[in-house]
């Protein structure tokens, strides 16, 4: 496959073609916050965390979705940009009810850690307080309401990594919702195969294993790697 | 009879004139006018024609829309040139008592005056003409003529130079290049390619594409088959939102029509070009009619707007190049192939060609639905044409382009109607929804309007869209209930800049449009409203920066 040669942020790197701009960022050791994008599975471009500025493009784009293309000079880290992520992680800490304090990914949350990677030290915004539930209907796994933030993950991997599409999106903007099946409680669903990616695949504490307390939720995204890694490159190996 | 003939059309055209009765009574059959039992009327008149044993000198013809609809049911009579409004099915009988003695006891309006002549009808033009429920009452208008000629005297490139040449522009609210999107469908490479029809128009009180698709439907699946054979495409569909049954249904029979005579289907007009249409019912929300979000409807999946590149023309629907443009885009289609590009690109100013189609609404006298040349001056359009405000009043604002335009002050009125000139104003030419404002008018509440319909509206899909419209309309609900502060308004700002530049479909990225014109030429209006500030600046970020900087 042909190369791209390319700049991020003043320094040229070269890519593969095909790629995109978060892929060969990665590879050149450019960090740009995501939060929908999870490897593995197909891009959204939803949470807009990994917006960049491409010289000659009036709009920002999202790197987890924009193809890298010859001579593109993209900037990832200017003032403008990083204003605008932490008024994104500002709008998703209002939205629901992130109270890390009391939640079972609490230092191991990938909203928590990019509000402090981004500098995000207040949430100026009235805090909405919606109401939402907690189906614990579940035999071994929970979904709290109040701490998604509508990334699709658990949507994107339910159907496509495990093939088995019990997780979905109902209702538009604030009213959206994950919801399993036509909207039944988790635990009545006949799709589920109970594999537990969405519980891995969570960036926040909405799913979770039941039984873990505060701060106790961890991920093991290996595992979704494993898959992965077997079904497109044919290779049975676990990352350790 | 061989129906793929021209001749055939020439034949149906000639049968229809020479059917023609001495006296035509047009009968407005769109939605504006059937909502206040225009059918009823009808059908009286149809009753009375009989009682008087006019049948023979008079015909009663169900029409398309007659542009006035604030003064309906309407009923024109022809050759007397007259325009019977508010008619009832009670006085609808001294309409034919008055073509003998020609007192009536039906009030009319004089159609002589500006709000008709000063339009200038092409989309239109078959409105209140044609009826819209037989084919050949359009082919008698020269319809189908367009489609016969481009198959057997261009070829695709051609075509597409042609639509190229006329300058028309996208008439969903972008105003992109439609000679451009047609190219570039036609040069993507892939054996299967789509066509499709944008006709969910949700813009709050918009109604030209239904009064297109229930006046003349001919004329838009025409557009659709002469741009199918253009980009090569043998598949069409036409989006239409749910509410709009009357369209539906006469686009049904539209359809059904044209395959019988050949018009639509396989080898038309004895060529090798094949086109079939099929209509798709809305889903229900705003926000399908985003072209991407569209075309997942029309998969069957759930209506969310994806990223672009790729686009639809490169990788539409099911992957496959696909050509999507509004209603009445496609309804300019034939008349410009009929007349000629050069023809086309003699209307307007030199950079938006052609007509536009307005749904004049609001404080002002004449409502209803106007085409007229791009480039003429608003103040035509809201004065000469609207009659003004009523009862006196003053016109404060004309909004244009609905949740995603803006507002333009009365002291703008001059400005000609075009893509460039809305736009330097903040606002837009939108899809054609024109909202007359008196001085009554409190600009706050209209910005706060338009942002519930979008927090209402937004898919739900990208974090600023859906939870910054929250937030934003949380703002200007706290200034209109005068709880805010100056900090407050910074706020607002600087979500509406944040979400304007991070959305991801046209609804976040327009969404603040409607608050930032407002601000834009009404600010006093909000810092009225504002109150004392207890409080330091706002800070976000900033201790960080501080702390680093005592360091
Ligand atoms: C939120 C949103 C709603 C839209 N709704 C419509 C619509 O109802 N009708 C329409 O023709 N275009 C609509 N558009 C524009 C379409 O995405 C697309 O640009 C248009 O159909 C292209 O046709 P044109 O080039 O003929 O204008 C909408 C765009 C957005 C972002
Ligand atoms: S439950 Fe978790 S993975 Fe699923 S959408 Fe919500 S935050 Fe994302
Ligand atoms: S901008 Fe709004 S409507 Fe568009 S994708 Fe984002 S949430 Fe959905
Ligand atoms: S990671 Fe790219 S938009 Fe979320």
């Amino acid at each position: 496959m042909a190369a791209k040669t390319l700049t991020i942020n003043g320094k040229q790197i070269s890519a593969e073609e095909g790629a995109t701009i978060l892929q060969a960022a990665e590879e050149a050791g450019v960090k740009i916050p995501t939060l929908c994008h999870l490897d593995g599975v197909y891009d959204v471009g939803a949470c807009r965390l990994c917006l960049v500025e491409v010289t000659g493009v009036p709009k920002l784009l999202p790197a987890c979705t924009t193809k890298v293309s010859e001579g593109m000079e993209i900037k990832t880290d200017s003032e403008q940009l990083q204003k605008y992520r932490r008024l994104t992680l500002e709008l998703l800490f209002a939205e629901r009810n992130h109270v890390c304090a009391v939640c079972v990914a609490n230092g191991h949350c990938e909203l928590q850690t990019l509000a402090y990677s981004q500098g995000m030290d207040h949430v100026r915004y009235d805090y909405c307080f919606p109401k939402w539930g907690v189906d614990n209907t579940h035999r071994l796994f929970g979904m709290d309401h109040n701490r998604c933030i509508l990334c699709t993950r658990c949507v994107r991997v339910c159907w496509h990594i495990e093939g088995a599409g019990t997780k979905n999106v109902a209702g538009r903007g604030s009213k959206a919702k994950i919801i399993t099946d036509l909207n039944m409680p988790w635990g009545e669903s006949g799709s589920c195969t109970n594999c537990g990616k969405c519980v891995q695949s969570c960036p926040t504490g909405a799913l979770f294993y039941k039984g873990s307390t505060v701060a106790e939720m961890e991920r093991d995204r290996s595992r979704l790697e494993f898959i992965v890694t077997a079904r497109e490159k044919k290779l049975w190996v676990a990352s350790d | 009879m061989d129906g793929n003939m021209i001749s055939n059309l020439i034949q149906i055209k000639e049968q229809e004139l020479a059917a023609r009765k001495k006296i035509v009574l047009r009968c407005c059959m769109a939605a504006g006018c059937m909502s206040l039992d225009a059918k009823g009327v009808r059908e009286q008149l149809e009753k009375a024609v009989a009682e008087a044993g006019l049948q023979n000198e008079v015909e009663v013809r169900g029409v398309g829309c007659m542009r006035l609809c604030c003064e309906g049911p309407l009923v024109a009579a022809d050759p007397q040139n007259t325009l019977n409004i508010k008619v009832t099915t009670k006085n609808a009988p001294s309409i034919i008592a008055a073509l003998r003695d020609g007192k009536t006891e039906v009030s009319r309006t004089d159609p002589n005056s500006s709000f008709f002549t000063k339009q200038l009808s092409i989309v239109l033009a078959n409105s209140g003409v044609i009826n819209p429920e037989r084919i050949e009452s359009y082919i008698a208008a020269d319809g189908y003529h367009a489609l016969h000629e481009v198959l057997h005297e261009m070829t695709p490139r051609e075509a597409v130079e042609a639509l190229v040449k006329s300058g028309l522009r996208g008439r969903g609210g972008a105003g992109f290049p439609t000679g451009l999107k047609w190219g570039t469908v036609a040069k993507s490479p892939g054996a299967k390619k789509y066509v499709i029809c944008n006709a969910d128009e949700g813009d709050p009180g918009a109604f030209m594409d239904r009064s297109v698709l229930e006046s003349d439907p001919h004329a838009v699946l025409e557009g659709m088959a002469i741009a199918a054979y253009a980009v090569g495409a043998d598949q069409g569909f036409i989006y239409v939102r749910a509410e709009y049954p009357l369209a539906i249904a006469r686009l049904q029979i539209a359809i059904k029509q044209a395959k019988q005579l050949g018009l639509l289907g396989s080898g038309i007009f004895e060529s090798p070009f094949n086109f079939n249409v099929d209509i798709r019912i809305g889903a229900g929300a705003f926000v399908c009619g985003e072209e991407t979000a569209l075309m997942a409807s029309v998969e069957g999946k759930r209506g969310t707007p994806r990223p672009r590149p790729p686009f639809p023309a490169e990788s539409g629907l099911w992957g496959s190049p696909t050509l999507i443009n509004n209603v009445e885009t496609f309804a300019n289609v034939p008349p410009i192939y009929r007349n000629g590009a050069d023809w086309f690109a003699g209307i307007g100013t030199e950079k938006s060609k052609g007509t536009k189609v307005f749904a004049l609404a609001g404080k002002i006298r004449n409502t209803g639905l106007i085409e007229v040349p791009m480039g003429t001056p608003l103040r035509v359009i809201v004065e000469d044409m609207g009659g003004g405000a009523p009862d006196g009043g003053k016109i404060k604002a004309i909004q244009t382009g609905g949740p995603s335009g803006g507002c333009i002050p009365a002291q703008y009125l001059d400005t000609p109607v075009d893509y460039e000139s809305l736009g330097k104003l903040g606002s837009i030419m939108g899809s054609g929804g024109m909202i007359v404002m008196d001085d009554t008018t409190n600009m706050v509440e209209i910005a706060r309007f338009f942002m519930e319909f979008c927090m209402d509206e937004s898919c739900g899909k990208c974090v600023p869209c859906r939870a910054g419209t929250v937030q934003m309309h949380h703002l200007l609900n706290n200034i209109a209930n005068r709880r805010a502060t100056a900090r407050d308004l910074a706020k607002l700002e600087e979500l509406c800049d944040m979400v304007k530049h991070t959305s991801l479909c046209g609804l976040g990225q327009t969404a603040p449009n409607p608050v930032l014109s407002t601000l834009r030429f009404f600010r006093n209006e909000y810092e009225e409203l504002l109150q004392p500030d207890p409080f330091g600046p706002p800070s976000n970020g900033e201790v960080k920066k501080q702390t680093a900087a005592m360091h």
